[in-house]
């Protein structure tokens, strides 16, 4: 038996091209050692959901700067419990206002971090709170 | 057994979790493997190979299209190298493939190398079973961007595909031993770039020089180009969708069906051994820290490797003691 590996999607939702963000922490969760799933730009909500349940991930990483956050991130976790794998662990990160905040925590979405954000925080976070399934 | 129902059920989550398991050698996932043998066979899978960037998973994309066009179920496995320094990987190929992504004819997964060195992962042919039990017409294994000697994907895999694009060489590489001769059909991708013709007629010459039986697979050479034009991209993915069953169709009607899979399951059976005789052994001396004294008794030239492997093996094996490695006849 070998060590068992996080496995992390990182997703854009939504109509936003803008995923030099997402390529930076798909890469240094590469260097992290956890196996990366990076899906590319411009997903449907139920496009990254299917893919995260094919992948088996254990987390994935919402990453979105065009604003519609409110709508996209929730989105994500409602059809991950429609589809019984509400035991993914959703995060966020982009450009999202501080009110927003209170709402995203409240859909589900476990942690947020917005620019200036440090990537050692970021996976610092992921190995506290994400158990490989 | 409710496993093996739901896993030919179709069942996506208990299908990808028993494939994370085959890749992290969990015990249980052996036991899975067990049940669901005697459900596989049916699938016709195949494998497409070439250098990183040669566009493979922009073609397995295509060839999903095409297969689903004609009412067959698609399982994909794609394949991305893992880091040697971090252990983690970055595993990109499903970006091109996205649009088969709610489909639920089509299932999509990416694995790591996790350090195999054949262009696959040690995974891949359980994988490739677990798929097949679930019932997929067709599955595409896409390798790791391959250089000239990557060639396990023909232990598993009925047709292989072998995907070259313009610019990497001149005609000597086409004759050089390896992915060159692994190819079921090739696949001259990027054919509106420079160099295309060239590279063309070199494959061309090279297939010449073999010396194909009348019966024998003719060994087509395709074409593919503009990826950016769906319709002209279509039409060409659809003859290449053709030529892949075309070759299945022979394999059927020739031998080549029976010794490609003699071929395959004797790989299986050896793995199957070095990994019930030799890892135990293996883990068995480290976990008691026999590895390493034999590590040192080498140091200190007290013994050399053979010696101390033939004390081991007779140690195991007790029905052939220590009997040493003689060359037949």
């Amino acid at each position: 038996m070998t060590e068992r590996k996080i496995r992390i999607m990182v997703a854009k939702p939504g109509l936003d091209g803008h995923d030099r963000g997402a390529r930076v922490l798909a890469r240094c969760f590469r260097d992290a050692g956890f196996e990366v799933i990076y899906t590319g730009c411009h997903q449907t909500p139920e496009q990254i959901a299917v893919s995260a349940i094919q992948e088996d991930v254990d987390l994935v990483g919402l990453s979105c700067l065009s604003g519609a956050h409110r709508y996209l991130f929730p989105r994500v976790v409602e059809l991950l419990k429609e589809k019984e794998a509400e035991d993914i662990c959703v995060i966020g990160g982009g450009i999202i206002p501080e009110q927003d905040f209170e709402m995203l925590y409240h859909s589900g979405i476990k942690a947020i971090f917005t620019p200036g954000a440090h990537l050692d925080d970021i996976v610092d976070w992921v190995r506290q709170n994400v158990e490989p399934k | 057994m409710e496993q093996t129902k739901k896993i030919r059920e179709g069942n996506i989550r208990i299908v990808s979790r028993l494939i994370r398991n085959l890749e992290d050698s969990e015990p249980e996932a052996r036991t899975a493997i067990k049940n669901i043998f005697p459900y596989t066979g049916k699938a016709h899978i195949i494998g497409i190979t070439g250098s990183a960037g040669a566009g493979k998973s922009t073609l397995v994309d295509g060839l999903i299209s095409a297969f689903r066009k004609k009412n067959k179920t698609v399982g994909v496995l794609a394949i991305d190298p893992t880091s040697p320094f971090s252990g983690g990987a970055l595993l990109g190929d499903r970006i091109r493939m996205q649009k088969h992504t709610e489909d639920p004819g089509v299932f999509v997964r990416s694995l790591a190398t996790r350090g195999a060195m054949g262009g696959l992962s040690k995974a891949v042919g359980d994988a490739i079973h677990v798929l097949d039990a679930m019932g997929k017409d067709i599955i595409l294994v896409e390798t790791v961007g391959t250089g000239q000697q990557e060639v396990d994907i023909i232990y598993n895999s009925h047709t292989v595909i072998v995907v070259l694009v313009p610019g990497m060489g001149d005609e000597i590489q086409a004759i050089k031993a390896g992915i060159m001769e692994i190819a079921d059909i090739f696949v001259v991708n990027k054919a509106d770039h420079p160099g295309a013709s060239q590279l063309l007629m070199e494959l061309k010459n090279m297939i010449n020089m073999a010396q194909i039986p009348e019966d024998g697979w003719p060994l087509p050479v395709m074409t593919v180009e503009s990826a950016f034009e769906p319709i002209k991209f279509g039409e060409k993915i659809d003859s290449l969708a053709q030529n892949i069953l075309k070759h299945y169709e022979y394999l059927v009607h020739s031998d080549q069906l029976k010794s490609r899979l003699h071929r395959k399951t004797m790989v299986e059976i050896k793995d199957a051994l070095r990994t019930c005789i030799l890892d135990q052994i293996l883990s068995d001396l480290e976990a008691n820290g026999e590895l390493d004294r034999l590590a040192y008794k080498l140091i200190s030239k007290e013994s050399d490797p053979y010696t101390l492997a033939e004390e081991i093996s007779s140690r195991y094996l007790k029905k052939r003691p220590g009997k040493p490695y003689q060359k037949k006849g």
